[in-house]
């Protein structure tokens, strides 16, 4: 019988719902982040971006520009000082190529096409308008039409892999009923907050960067490649970031010139992107077309189930969003192909964001299921119920664990699933506005990277846990102390946590939702390493409580050793520590899932969401009014957080749903709507009645903690549960995300 | 950013004698600094008229009318009680736009002198007519924006929701300049592009809003008054369509009727026809179809086709309807929106 809370568990910091550790310092403005490093003469920087998408640049009024008071240097194409690493290659496995002034061709629009410095903010951005670039532009290529596809090879980062299990083509003429359906979903821009920054000093070949970052081993590495300098050269500090979703796992050439001219002038150099330069350089979500084809027999089995996407890449790299791995290990069909095509357009490099491929693929998947549970005349849910994988399809590898028909349950019965009538259009507010209510599965892998910790236990019985991990804003400050103090056996007031600085052991990617799984498994390990130490010294010391007892029968809690079988035998961290010459200990570990385990389980998150959207039936303004999901993503670390994740993710999915889209310049291929006021995401007035259950789930294969993952699943499930709320209001399938006013007006 | 002279004026004649061509007036500059950050307003000199005594007052007159400051802020103009009593759309309208920081420092006056939001107009590289006369239009190449009053030089829309019930409700601006003050009567402010885009208002260069003025009989329609506003987003979006209605009813029939209407031309849009039909007639979905139509016949044929066509006239007839059904007690939660009780009991058919 699963729970919705977690069981309390005595002297455990994991699953409290502790508060963030670094709200305070948030809230009050104490917590400094990269672009409020000044260090005395810094210079500040600023991109000069593209206005057109495909072309060269042909003129820049240098001289014109140099002469503005303030303005320190110009650097173009044509002085653009040396840099060791060749930005046509990549530093790093996840990496992109990158524009550093390398030529005077354009690729995107907002590609920096030049860079000032100047002595103040102001100055900089008058020199890059004194710049007064011209152009020679060619027809820019922005939509999915605009070039002929090409299938993606699979294999490696960003080039998603191809799946055939069984006879697709003749599963689907077999069916009893088919479906062929034509999904799209619309280009994103992740907009963090925060934007991309960096503040750069250079002490002889010593580089310091204050930069925010999801992966700060990663761009050590890559920094250092990009400027030639030995990986120890690099300290990065990142301590917060104001979100990433993705976009800031890897370099981008605006952050590498801006180290480059901190160099050749000597000078700390700041950056902090504008946020219409946001639109290009740092990666987005390409837009998708995705066809589905589903069969079901007479028993409404699947019998087939392929799914292509084309999606778009730049003209220069490859990223193409894995819509089609959504299909992959959700429903047991018969026959399952996913295969992915590209076009290359004049846009910057798409790249990973949040849910990168199960976020458009789930949105299409979802509602092509809603449509043949309608074509078949079956509830969704019941539909989904019936085509339930017991184990991976395809493959038949077992899940590690999956508690979806639990989600299932709980989430509609919360819902109120069971009063759904079938067809649409049947249900009205006293205000006479259509109601409609849809549901869609989530799902998520649950990967992990690789990371390592330190655990110091001092003295006086408090201890200091390090690993350079990276808070997003998802609270990895507060989710990876508790783990660490649990695995110390300390309250977590005592847990000092030191993190986000590349001074500190490698704490891996914050990305994959596999952060929690990684950097904790390694916090685990240290911690666990020195509670082993600390035994092995109680027990071998004749003048402890513990003496003579064999390692394997102590345990910590509460800042005490003691004896399992028998607690009277205890004794204190500090007294151990005060006979043993009062020196602290350390301890260090690592955490990486073993290639074996990967291969025997299918580790994945698991939910289900339902939607309740109302429409309006004259002017067809959406509104989602309630949103339930439940989740089952193994064990929850702080439940707090753990929903605000899921919450986040849910709100994304309305965004995705019925916002977020960026618009191009047929003509110049600019994003047209590169501020905020252009570029909607949802308010707080679109987010009524949400609501996240988490379902218990122990999972003992998925890593040492059984810790899943719960910061991109809630994107997925919620789109396509409200893309087919809506046809349930109205009785129209919109086939296109965002889903618009003007698709539900057209008669 | 391009090196500006900031000035702080004590008093409006001081104001007054600082400008220049080049020069600028500041509100909240809730606007003004955007533009000036990307380049589109490029002033050598901001005058910033926020110490300026005497033009923060709204005054509610025992006959109905009212006077309002140019420095009032939006958000406490929406929130003066009497003032929200006796033009509730204008309130609703208020607090539709923007967000709640925005309104808690823009001005009136900046209100009403904001700038259209048409992408090409804010990308200093393209084609403007508006921002660069002789340049061209890049809105043209996506068949133009606004549905009506466009011309071959601007499509823009004006995007402010306080001008609309400002329009549908006869306000006049009183403008002070070096040659003295004069009103404005409110639908003449605003000017159709024409063979000038750049000439958005009809204020002469150097010259200042200083107050607002409601007429008394504006105070009639409290009752029966409604401004909506059609957007994707639930808030802080600019708006596709809108639309402010107002009715005065006797004994069942309309006696008299406004309706003005946003989002959809380069100035608020106001049809005195489309009024003339409601009146003598009494409240109902059909007449309320034909004034809205009547209010878009004018549309240009190229816009005929546009869905935001059929939007615009649906929402003036919803909004009429909502006027017709009488102002709501208290403003609602979500001001302008359809969406007015957002927990109402699902029913099944
Ligand atoms: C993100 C965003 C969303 C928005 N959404 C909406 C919306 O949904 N609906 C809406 O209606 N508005 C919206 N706005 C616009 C907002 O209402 C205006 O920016 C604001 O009203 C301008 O007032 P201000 O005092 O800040 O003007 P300023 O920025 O100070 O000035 C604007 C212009 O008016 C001139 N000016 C200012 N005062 C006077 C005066 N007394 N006499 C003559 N000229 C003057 C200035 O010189 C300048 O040209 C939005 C703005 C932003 C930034």
């Amino acid at each position: 019988m699963p729970e919705i809370a977690q069981p309390f568990r005595f002297g455990s910091n994991a699953g409290q719902p502790v508060t963030r550790r670094d709200g305070i310092a948030k809230v009050t403005g104490a917590a400094a982040f990269a672009a409020d490093t000044a260090p005395a003469g810094l210079l500040h920087a600023l991109c000069a971006p593209a206005a057109i998408a495909r072309g060269r640049v042909t003129h820049l009024d240098i001289a014109r520009a140099e002469s503005h008071p303030g303005v320190v240097r110009v650097l173009t194409p044509a002085n653009r000082p040396f840099l060791e690493g060749d930005p046509a290659e990549k530093p790093t496995m996840f990496s992109f190529r990158i524009e550093v002034l390398q030529d005077d061709s354009v690729r995107y629009a907002g590609q920096p096409i030049a860079m000032v410095l100047a002595e103040t903010p102001e100055a900089a951005a008058e020199g890059v308008r004194l710049l007064n670039p011209q152009y020679a532009a060619e027809t820019p290529r922005v939509t999915l039409d605009e070039e002929a596809a090409y299938p993606v090879e699979p294999g490696g980062f960003g080039r998603p892999a191809a799946t055939l299990h069984g006879d697709i083509e003749a599963a689907h003429g077999a069916a009893t009923r088919a479906l062929d359906v034509t999904y799209t979903t619309a280009p994103q821009y992740h907009n963090a907050m925060e934007t991309h920054a960096v503040v750069a000093e250079w002490t002889g070949d010593r580089l310091h960067l204050a930069l925010p970052s999801q992966a700060l081993a990663m761009s050590c590495a890559a920094y250092a490649w990009f400027f030639g300098i030995p990986v120890e050269n690099v300290t990065l500090s990142s301590p917060y970031l104001g979100g990433g979703f993705g976009s800031k796992a890897i370099p981008t050439g605006p952050q590498v010139l801006a180290i480059l001219a901190a160099r050749v002038l000597g000078r700390p150099v700041k950056l902090m992107l504008p946020r219409a330069q946001m639109f290009g350089p740092t990666g987005h979500r390409g837009a998708t077309r995705q066809r589905l084809r589903l069969g079901i027999d007479d028993d409404f089995a699947l019998t087939a189930l392929d799914h292509d996407s084309l999606s778009e890449t730049s003209s220069f790299d490859d990223f193409h969003e894995p819509a089609a791995n959504a299909s992959q290990g959700l429903y047991a069909a018969q026959a399952l192909r996913s295969t992915h095509r590209g076009v290359r357009l004049d846009v910057g490099t798409p790249g990973p964001m949040r849910a990168p491929g199960e976020a458009s693929g789930s949105a299409a998947l979802e509602c092509a299921m809603d449509e043949m549970a309608e074509q078949a005349g079956l509830d969704p849910l019941a539909f989904r119920l019936l085509n339930y994988a017991e184990t991976e399809p395809g493959t038949g590898r077992p899940y590690s664990s999956k508690a979806l028909r639990d989600c299932y349950r709980l989430g509609a019965e919360r819902f109120g699933w069971a009063h759904r009538p079938l067809t649409p259009r049947q249900m009205r507010d006293a205000e006479g506005m259509l109601v409609g209510w849809g549901m869609g599965t989530a799902l998520f892998p649950a990967p992990m990277f690789q990371a390592q910790a330190r655990a110091t236990l001092n003295p006086d019985g408090t201890a200091l846990v390090e690993t350079a991990a990276a808070d997003m804003g998802q609270g990895a400050w507060t989710a990876l102390a508790q783990i660490a103090a649990d695995a110390l056996g300390l309250p977590l007031e005592k847990v000092t946590f030191h993190s986000g600085h590349s001074s500190l052991p490698d704490g891996g990617v914050a990305g994959g939702s596999g952060h929690t799984a990684t950097a904790g498994g390694a916090l685990h390990a240290a911690g666990t390493d020195v509670i082993r130490q600390l035994a092995e010294i109680a027990t071998a010391d004749p003048a402890s409580p513990l003496h003579g007892a064999g390692n394997a029968r102590v345990a910590a809690r509460d800042g005490q050793l003691f004896l399992v079988d028998d607690e009277t035998r205890a004794e204190a961290f500090e007294a151990i520590l005060a006979r043993h010459g009062g020196q602290s200990l350390t301890g260090g570990g690592s955490a990486a899932r073993p290639p074996e385990d990967a291969q025997r389980h299918a580790m994945s998150s698991h939910g289900a969401v339902f939607a309740e959207v109302k429409v309006d039936p004259e002017l067809c303004q959406v509104r989602v009014t309630r949103l339930v999901g439940a989740f089952a993503a193994g064990r929850i670390i702080n439940p707090r957080l753990a929903d605000s994740q899921l919450y986040g993710g849910m709100i994304w999915g309305i965004g995705m749903a019925l916002h977020e889209e960026a618009h191009h310049d047929p003509r110049t291929g600019r994003v047209l709507n590169a501020d905020l006021a252009g570029y909607h995401v949802p308010v707080n007035a679109d987010v009524t009645g949400l609501e996240v259950l988490t379902v218990h789930e122990e999972d003992p294969h998925v890593n040492i903690l059984g810790i899943k993952g719960v910061g991109e699943i809630g994107v997925t499930g919620t789109v396509g549960a409200i893309g087919n709320a809506i046809w349930h209001a109205t009785g129209k399938r919109i086939r296109r995300f965002p889903i618009r006013i003007e698709d539900l007006l057209a008669e | 950013m391009k090196p500006f002279d900031f000035k702080q004026p004590a008093t409006l004649e001081q104001a007054l004698t600082l400008w220049h061509p080049g020069a600028a007036w500041l509100g909240g500059g809730t606007n003004l600094v955007d533009l000036m950050k990307i380049g589109v307003a490029r002033p050598d000199t901001v005058i910033d008229i926020t110490r300026i005594p005497g033009l923060s007052e709204i005054d509610l007159a025992d006959d109905g009318s009212a006077r309002i400051g140019a420095l009032v802020k939006n958000s406490d103009l929406a929130d003066h009680p009497g003032f929200a009593a006796r033009f509730p759309m204008v309130a609703e309208a208020l607090l539709s736009g923007a967000s709640g920081q925005l309104r808690n420092a823009a001005t009136l006056g900046g209100n009403l002198m904001q700038a259209p939001r048409c992408p090409w107009f804010q990308l200093p590289e393209s084609a403007c007519n508006r921002r660069n006369p002789g340049s061209g239009c890049d809105a043209r190449q996506v068949g133009g924006l606004a549905l009506i009053g466009a011309s071959e030089g601007c499509s823009a829309i004006h995007p402010s929701d306080l001008c609309v019930p400002l329009l549908a409700l006869d306000a006049v601006v009183e403008v002070a300049g070096p040659d003295g003050h004069r009103e404005v009567p409110f639908a003449t402010l605003h000017r159709l592009p024409g063979e000038h885009p750049e000439t958005a208002t009809t204020l002469a260069p150097g010259e200042l809003i200083v107050a607002l003025r409601l007429p008394a009989g504006a105070a009639r329609f409290a009752g029966h008054a409604a401004y909506l506003k059609v957007r994707e987003r639930t808030s802080f979006a600019f708006a596709l369509t809108s639309a402010a209605a107002a009715l005065e009813l006797r004994d069942g029939r309309i006696t008299a009727a406004r309706l003005a209407l946003g989002g959809i031309a380069p100035k608020p849009w106001r049809v005195p026809e489309a009024e003339a039909l409601l009146i003598g007639q009494p409240p109902g979905a059909e007449v309320f179809a034909r004034a809205a139509a009547h209010a878009l016949e004018g549309a240009d044929p190229a816009a005929r086709k546009n869905w935001r066509r059929l939007l615009a006239i649906r929402t003036a007839q919803k909004a009429l309807h909502m006027a017709a059904l009488g102002t709501p007690e208290t403003l609602p939660a979500l001001p302008g929106s359809v969406f007015r009780s957002p927990a109402q009991e699902v029913s099944h058919a």
